[in-house]
């Protein structure tokens, strides 16, 4: 006879208090929560400032209701300056990069979910856990704060190229108080990542359960145990980068600025330092960053995919292999962001060969997602709607990475729109679909009830052709050479793409807007949705074994025993379902493959 | 829906493609001599990018269409040749397709960066700050004089921070807002920024280079056009980035001529 379950495994006892249960909780479930509302407060912020952004990109000298008592100096009579456009800039990539396209797919989605899909009641640290969070939760009102300094926040983009960030505020408005409130946010960030990720890595090599062998996880496990990898070793880097620019500021160091710069007629009190170190330190941390925004959607639709195409995929080996090459080649590519920055021109075609071969692994994810599809019965509902549109948009902005990999292209395409467009198909607007698509599939597990399917819909189709209709242009108007971070185009050559931005602008308010249903759809589910039941979606993974939501210990006290892998779909069952779950004894009949 | 999502994929790969087709927005035309590589490197990419974006959305949207329909009791198919012939097609093809265009690439971008300029080359110094670029020229001596950045003062118009008093190069030496060239006549462009990091961006002389505080960085071009054209800063450089930009004046040998003879005689 099968065992089904082992030994009670309790590592903490239930929360007795409601700080406990739900403030300060050491709750893997809880913590994830919390940084998924996190997120879900970060994206409607960074929203919000991409909206003010879009319109004054259309309109240069329209008035915007309300925006001078936001901020008089920065919009005098409701007209937006150009330093406040750049101050709105730097906050929105700085908000959506750490507080959403990290915090959401990655933080929240794997603490809820890894230690569950890897059969553990919890991570094996939960204080660090806990800490990791109320770090990262620190982090962001750090970074707010930057909007209530007289300045305002800093202007020098996400980015923060030196010596524009080093030098004070006698490089511009922001660049004072509100750069350093920008480095000391992200150095307090970097810890509550390093934090997670060391908890993460520790749960997938601890805390398997019986049975659970690394073959038999699934996707996104795998997916968010890569990107902890690469979490620990990017965080590692940009955490000193963010100190020692704090140090300029505020120590009278000079690591990123050299000798001889004069502002305002003045020479500037610095010398000996490296503008290009902060690049290389900047970048190291950047293009991993890119992969740690976009592995878990990976892994998140692989998930999603299989449960609704009712098949395995053709290799998951292939998905994961290629999953690592991607986490590995992000260290050794980092420099395509530089190639016109006064690099050895040699180092430009060492950085650039590597990032064209980064288009076999996310070929490869690709091809094996299509292949799978062939010969499927997949189920068409709001996560897999999303799960598709993310393949889509992956494809569309990957492509645009066969220009910007190339050196002698990146010539005309470097700091245009095309990058913006790329970054934001492929970074952006993929990695939310990414999120979408896994709010839609995990929030009966998460919330016990389920989401109104018709308003998801909805929301898929108005989304999906919004972002293209807001992104693809972008492409048009870097190809044409409209540089990026200009808060109005007064260059002759610019001025014809002005209605084009216009366009875009309406575009992306509209979508914006539609952004309002999943907002409703979210919050009306949670108070009146129908309940969930434990396995909607008929899914193998251990977290369709436990009700929905799950009690605080998980597994009910005892630890669950996996008898296969998470791809048993379109197999032949005693019981006739096309499925069997992990933690299931039954051996499927025959496979409906060629059966 | 599945059919509906497969329509929507198609036309919007379709409608993404027509505007470059059309050539509906397009970068300034090329007026230099190494621009035909670049150009024709972006093209070829473009093909190379477009068939595979095409080839992705619409095997994707055929799927979707096909396999997205209620079959129930339906049997389960498997992509014939399986995993192995698209990983071995993704190894290969995409393979071969991206060391072909960074082997292309390469040769481009080798006869911007890796080729020296010509020992005749005209030398024009610009430096960038906030928000303006300068150029200078070296006068009848041909030598630029040493810069002092403690003398740069932009109210007593020292924009260089030059000491003519002292250094007997400097004296000569021609500073202007407006950057004037002679046609068919190669370039060596010397760059420095004054104060953060900005850009020489001119998209129709095909030349983008940041001028990097610190580094003494340099590029050189042949202009084939007369005409006069802009020079955009595309590196963040502060709340005046957006209006950061000079003009490249492209002439005759003559009218060059004329024009450095007579920011001479006004310096």
């Amino acid at each position: 006879m099968h065992e089904t379950s082992v030994a009670p495994a309790v590592r903490h006892g239930p929360p007795t208090t409601f700080l406990r249960k739900h403030v300060f909780s050491t709750d893997h479930k809880v913590i994830g929560i919390q940084y998924y509302h996190l997120a879900f407060v970060a994206v409607v912020m960074g929203m919000v400032l991409s909206w003010l952004m879009r319109i004054h990109l259309g309109w240069t000298n329209a008035a915007i209701p309300g925006l001078q008592t936001l901020s008089p100096n920065g919009a005098p009579a409701g007209v937006m300056t150009p330093e406040l456009y750049l101050q709105l800039m730097t906050m929105h990539a700085t908000i959506m990069v750490f507080f959403v396209l990290t915090t959401a797919p990655f933080a929240a989605f794997g603490n809820y979910f890894l230690p569950i899909q890897t059969g553990a009641e919890d991570m094996p640290f939960p204080h660090f856990n806990m800490m990791s969070f109320w770090v990262t939760l620190t982090a962001f009102c750090v970074l707010i704060t930057a909007f209530f300094v007289s300045d305002g926040p800093p202007l020098a983009g996400w980015t923060s190229y030196a010596p524009l960030s080093a030098i004070g505020k006698a490089a511009g408005p922001g660049q004072g108080a509100g750069q350093v409130i920008w480095a000391t946010a992200l150095g307090i960030f970097c810890i509550g990542q390093l934090l997670g990720s060391l908890n993460f890595i520790s749960t997938v090599l601890d805390m398997r359960c019986k049975g659970m062998t690394l073959n038999r996880l699934p996707y996104t496990a795998w997916a968010w145990f890569i990107t902890s990898c690469m979490g620990l070793t990017a965080f590692a880097v940009l955490m000193p980068a963010t100190i020692l620019l704090i140090l300029d500021h505020v120590a009278g160091t000079s690591f990123f600025v050299p000798s001889g710069l004069v502002l305002n007629d003045q020479l500037v009190p610095h010398s000996g330092g490296s503008t290009l170190l902060w690049q290389h330190l900047f970048w190291f941390f950047g293009h991993p960053e890119v992969y740690i925004a976009i592995v878990p959607g990976l892994g998140i639709v692989s998930h999603v995919l299989v449960t609704n195409m009712r098949r395995p995929m053709l290799s998951t080996k292939a998905i994961l292999y290629s999953m690592w090459a991607l986490a590995f080649l992000s260290y050794m590519v980092y420099g395509h962001h530089m190639f016109v920055s006064g690099m050895n021109p040699f180092s430009s075609l060492a950085f650039s060969f590597p990032t064209l071969m980064i288009t076999i692994p996310s070929t490869i994810v690709v091809l094996i997602w299509i292949g799978s599809l062939y010969g499927a019965k997949l189920r068409i509902n709001s996560a897999s709607l999303f799960a598709l549109g993310f393949i889509s948009m992956f494809v569309s902005g990957g492509v645009s990475g066969f220009f910007l990999a190339q050196p002698s292209i990146d010539i005309m395409l470097h700091a245009t729109y095309f990058v913006v467009g790329h970054f934001h198909m492929v970074m952006g607007v993929a990695a939310m679909f990414g999120i979408f698509s896994g709010t839609y599939f995990w929030f009966p597990k998460m919330y016990g009830r389920m989401m109104n399917e018709t308003l998801g819909r909805i929301h898929f189709w108005l989304t999906f052709v919004g972002t293209y209709c807001i992104f693809m242009p972008f492409h048009y108007l870097g190809w044409a050479g409209n540089v990026r971070r200009y808060a109005a185009f007064t260059d002759d050559f610019l001025k014809p793409l002005i209605p084009l931005h216009q366009f875009v602008s309406v575009a992306a308010l509209l979508t914006g807007a539609v952004q309002l249903i999943f907002i409703y759809n979210f919050i009306n589910s949670r108070l009146r949705g129908a309940p969930a039941p434990a396995n909607p979606w008929e899914g193998t993974s251990l977290e369709w074994i436990m009700p929905s939501p799950p009690p605080w210990n998980n597994f009910g006290g005892k630890d669950p025993v996996v008898y296969h892998d998470a791809d048993q779909y379109g197999v032949r069952t005693a019981s006739g379902a096309d499925y069997i779950m992990q933690n299931s004894p039954e051996m499927p009949l025959a496979t409906a493959d060629g059966d | 829906m599945g059919k509906l999502l497969a329509v929507t994929i198609i036309v919007i790969a379709i409608l993404s493609a027509i505007p470059v087709v059309m050539h509906t927005w397009e970068a300034p035309a090329d007026v230099s001599t190494h621009g035909p590589m670049i150009d024709s490197q972006m093209w070829d990419t473009m093909i190379e990018a477009g068939v595979s974006f095409l080839a992705a959305q619409i095997l994707l949207a055929i799927f979707i269409w096909q396999f997205s329909k209620p079959r129930p009791g339906g049997k389960l198919k498997t992509f014939p040749g399986g995993a192995k012939g698209l990983v071995l097609a993704a190894i290969v093809l995409v393979g071969v397709e991206v060391l072909a265009l960074g082997a292309f690439g390469a040769k481009a971008w080798a006869t911007v960066y890796f080729t020296p300029p010509a020992p005749d080359a005209l030398p024009v110094q610009v430096q960038a700050g906030q928000f303006a670029f300068y150029f200078r020229y070296p006068g009848a001596d041909g030598k630029f004089g040493p810069i002092h950045p403690e003398l740069i003062n932009e109210a007593n118009q020292n924009l260089f921070g030059l000491d003519p008093e002292h250094d007997v190069e400097s004296r000569d030496d021609i500073v202007t807002a407006e950057m004037v060239i002679p046609v068919n006549k190669e370039i060596h462009l010397l760059m420095h920024a004054k104060d953060v990091s900005h850009s020489f961006y001119v998209p129709a002389l095909r030349i983008h280079q940041d001028f990097v505080p610190g580094l003494d960085l340099s590029v050189h071009f042949t202009a084939t056009k007369i005409g006069k054209y802009e020079i955009a800063c595309s590196q963040l450089c502060g709340l005046g980035h957006y209006n950061m930009r000079a003009f490249l004046e492209v002439m005759s040998p003559k009218d060059y001529d004329d024009w450095i003879k007579k920011q001479a005689a006004e310096q």
